[in-house]
């Protein structure tokens, strides 16, 4: 049993005006523990707390429960008096006798009635609390950041910046995103090969950061301050450290006809490639599936003209072990499959094309040099129809395309449509859209200029159909303000299609252990408070793999992440919540109902000896929590049959112990 | 005048996060519900173990409701579906074991819902105390 202290608080007549505080401290000097019992004016002054300390040492107290406000206002200050006085500060029970009594209730004896109850249960409650110590950790000081586009590249910089060591880890062979791919950027049309290659050379010359391109991550062990990664590092048959990116054995590859992805398949690039001219790390990557020396080795065409004896045919793929305090993860997006969507006859017709394709055709380092092209005859296009939220915003097609706003084809549509009209004067520009929404600094003034300034024809409505006809598409359109329909002869149609996140988010979350939404982007720990973190301890979002962004928002999204990274490395030991399940091993029968219920992965389980009564030992398997990855939210101890799974600070018996307080 | 009228006795399982907070802004708000409701803060409404339930109901409540965060705003993510699911399961069973369904209640309050709570408060107390004095299960033992 423990020795109890009682301290009610009047908290000036916030309180006592409801609730006779006198009444109350009087019938609880009778509870079972309570060896000493008061009330004071201000619990939380100084002389209050004085006053619990100065009891602690009278009454030799091994418990405190305080009768005052809720304990989400005070319960830490009254920790802290515990701690100063010399007793655990988790020995402390909170009843809440203002914001859900003396507020609430309006006549006095049933508020002293009720505050009386409350006190009782908390008294039930801390004579069953058990001293906690929260847990240290260590942290391993350095990060890692999944997926190298401008969010990766911006939160390595900015963690690199702080002094801490940082790898990324790119699936493609070079780092620079789908910011790489486009021409210029909203609203200030400044080039964005202009702005992002200089970071990306600074990313390839900061002594900090590990760049792994052409690498996936595929093992994630481990908790927050002490994860354990392996990256698999795919075999480029070129040796990185050694090449020189000087493009000998790109010219003479007789290969030519690969579809080149970094221009969506509108021209064609060689077996063996460097992505583009600016591409960090600048080394040259054999495509497996199309060099014909790998396939049935003949050739070794470029092995020869390789003055630096880069190539290597028989590398193997890799894995790299390393450890991190950290993982950002930046995985960003993708513009979603048109394949769904025949009305547009994107499938049948070369002219129908996606805006990121409109963005490499008008690229002065894409397929046609900067000229905007028909794909299918090369001739200037002289109407051209812009199509708004292509698979956005599509609450009746969810099985097409996606219910949310894509957030950022109002403004590069606005972008594109004006950039044609200053180029291309004569062109004939029609944007159809459903709403143009253009909140964003600069950004709505940006729109009027492209219909003030640039003319653009922006229609309210949507385009039913696209025909393919001679060389022209004829387009069926409705124009919801005129009220009728529309039939436009164009040369090129853009769909600005839907965002997605990255198809390698899903298998990454599960090894992650983070939570996801309905549409595969990363949940954050709080909409609002904490959205650049992930629920799971460690774990931080940056750009587009938490939701649809633009250049600026994924940038400052960015910076905020690699700070939340900073202020955890900076850290020597975590301390943990105490507040966590645990699980008593002889009760424990491994049947793995606990670990199936856990967000957060905390529990394995381990094979452990026991003595048995008949002095002989047996293995079996028992659940262990981790009680540094454990957030302590209790599902588990609901979940487990034998009972063997508790909380601490929440125990069963505790819980059990107020309800039978409050029910006599 | 009415004598001896049945003042019912509720527990109400409140989440840290969510609930417990919005109950506290009913305070801020001076919004008034029956001193009948007894808050019992627990971590997350998927800590309630419907063994506390039937403790409650054993022991001499008359009502016990769950309050928990909305669907998909949980601050451990997923426990309140957990809470959904195991407590349709228990509620499926009440009159089975003899209690009246309508004594129970899951109810998603958020933390600036303080005026929600106030309002499902008395709403839920006006109904378990149309339903009169839980006899049924209560154990006669267990009374003073």
């Amino acid at each position: 049993m423990q020795r109890v202290g009682v301290f009610v608080c009047w908290c000036g007549s916030n309180i006592a005006g409801t609730v006779d505080v006198q009444a109350v401290s009087e019938a609880l000097k009778s509870e079972p523990g309570v060896v000493f019992s008061a009330n004071y004016q201000y619990m939380c002054s100084q002389a209050g707390q004085d006053m619990i300390k100065e009891a602690v040492k009278e009454h030799n107290l091994t418990g405190i429960v305080v009768c005052s406000c809720s304990p989400r206002m005070h319960e830490a200050t009254f920790r802290k008096t515990a701690a100063a006085a010399g007793i655990n500060p988790y020995m402390v029970e909170i009843a809440n006798i203002r914001e859900q009594c003396s507020w609430v209730h309006k006549d006095i004896a049933t508020g002293t009635e009720k505050a009386i109850i409350l006190g009782k249960a908390a008294i039930a409650k801390v004579n069953l609390n058990t001293p906690l110590t929260p847990g240290e950790s260590p942290v391993t000081k350095r990060a890692l950041v999944i997926g190298g586009g401008i969010a990766g590249i911006q939160t390595a910089l900015d963690i690199a910046d702080a002094g801490f060591p940082v790898d990324i880890v790119e699936t493609k062979p070079t780092i620079g995103g789908k910011m790489a791919q486009l021409d210029k950027t909203f609203p200030t049309l400044d080039c964005a090969a202009c702005i992002l290659t200089p970071k990306m050379v600074d990313v390839a010359q900061n002594e900090k950061i590990r760049i792994f391109s052409y690498s996936e991550v595929s093992e994630i062990k481990g908790f927050v301050g002490n994860f354990d990664v392996t990256i698999k590092k795919n075999a480029r048959y070129v040796k990185e450290d050694i090449c020189t990116g000087c493009g000998a054995c790109v010219e003479k590859c007789p290969m030519k006809k690969v579809p080149n992805e970094f221009n969506l398949g509108m021209d064609n690039r060689s077996a063996i490639y460097i992505p583009f001219a600016q591409a960090v790390p600048k080394v040259a990557t054999i495509d497996p599936n199309a060099c014909n020396m790998l396939k049935n080795g003949k050739c070794g065409l470029c092995a020869r003209v390789c003055t630096a004896g880069a190539i290597d045919y028989t590398q193997k793929d890799e894995y790299i072990n390393e450890k991190y305090g950290a993982i950002v993860v930046a995985t960003g997006f993708n513009p979603i499959s048109m394949d769904k969507f025949d009305e547009f006859a994107y499938n049948q017709s070369k002219d129908v094309i996606t805006s990121l394709e409109f963005e490499r055709l008008t690229n002065a380092a894409g397929p046609t040099a900067g000229h905007l092209e028909r794909p299918s005859d090369g001739k200037s296009p002289k109407t051209i129809v812009f199509v708004q939220c292509v698979g956005s915003r599509c609450d009746a097609c969810a099985e097409k395309g996606k219910e949310y706003c894509s957030k950022i084809c109002c403004m590069y549509t606005a972008k594109h449509a004006m950039l044609t009209r200053d180029k291309y004067p004569d062109t004939e520009v029609y944007v159809f859209y459903i709403d143009v929404r253009t909140p964003g600094k600069n950004f709505d003034e940006f729109y009027r200029r492209a219909v003030e300034e640039y003319g653009v024809k922006y229609v309210k409505g949507m385009v039913g159909k696209v025909t393919p006809e001679g060389d022209k598409l004829k387009v069926q359109a409705s124009d919801l303000i005129a009220n009728k329909q529309l039939h436009i002869d164009a040369d090129l149609v853009v769909l600005a299609a839907a965002i997605e996140p990255d198809k390698s988010a899903r298998p990454l979350a599960t090894m992650l252990t983070a939570s996801m939404d309905t549409n595969d982007f990363f949940t954050e720990a709080h909409p609002k408070l904490r959205p650049v973190e992930s629920p799971t301890a460690g774990v931080f979002l940056s750009g587009a793999c938490q939701g649809p962004k633009d250049i600026p928002e994924t940038v400052s999204q960015a910076g905020a992440a690699a700070s939340k990274v900073i202020g955890l490395l900076a850290k020597d030991k975590l301390t943990g919540n105490p507040c966590v399940a645990h699980s008593n091993e002889l009760m424990c029968n491994g049947c793995s109902s606990c670990e199936k219920v856990c967000a957060y992965g905390a529990i394995t389980y381990e094979n452990k000896e026991f003595r048995m009564p008949d002095r002989t030992t047996k293995i079996r398997r028992v659940a262990v929590v981790n009680p540094a990855v454990c957030q302590g939210c209790g599902a588990c101890t609901v979940a487990c049959p034998s009972g063997a799974m508790d909380l601490n600070g929440f125990a069963s018996n505790q819980i059990m112990a107020e309800v039978d307080a409050i029910c006599k | 005048m009415q004598v001896n009228e049945h003042k019912p006795l509720i527990v109400a399982f409140c989440c840290n996060w969510c609930s417990y907070a919005g109950a506290d802004l009913a305070g801020n708000n001076r919004l008034n519900y029956p001193a009948d409701v007894k808050i019992i803060r627990v971590p997350c409404s998927c800590r309630v173990n419907p063994m506390f339930i039937l403790r409650a109901f054993q022991r001499g409540a008359d009502g016990v409701i769950i309050c928990g965060c909305h669907p998909g705003d949980c601050h451990y993510t997923s426990g309140n579906y957990y809470t959904r699911r195991r407590m349709a399961a228990l509620f499926s069973m009440l009159d089975f074991l003899g209690i009246e369904k309508e004594r129970t209640r899951v109810e998603w309050v958020s933390a600036a819902e303080g005026a929600k709570f106030a309002a499902t408060m008395n709403d839920f107390v006006e109904q378990v105390t149309a339903l009169g004095e839980n006899k049924r299960l209560e154990d006669l033992r267990c009374k003073r």
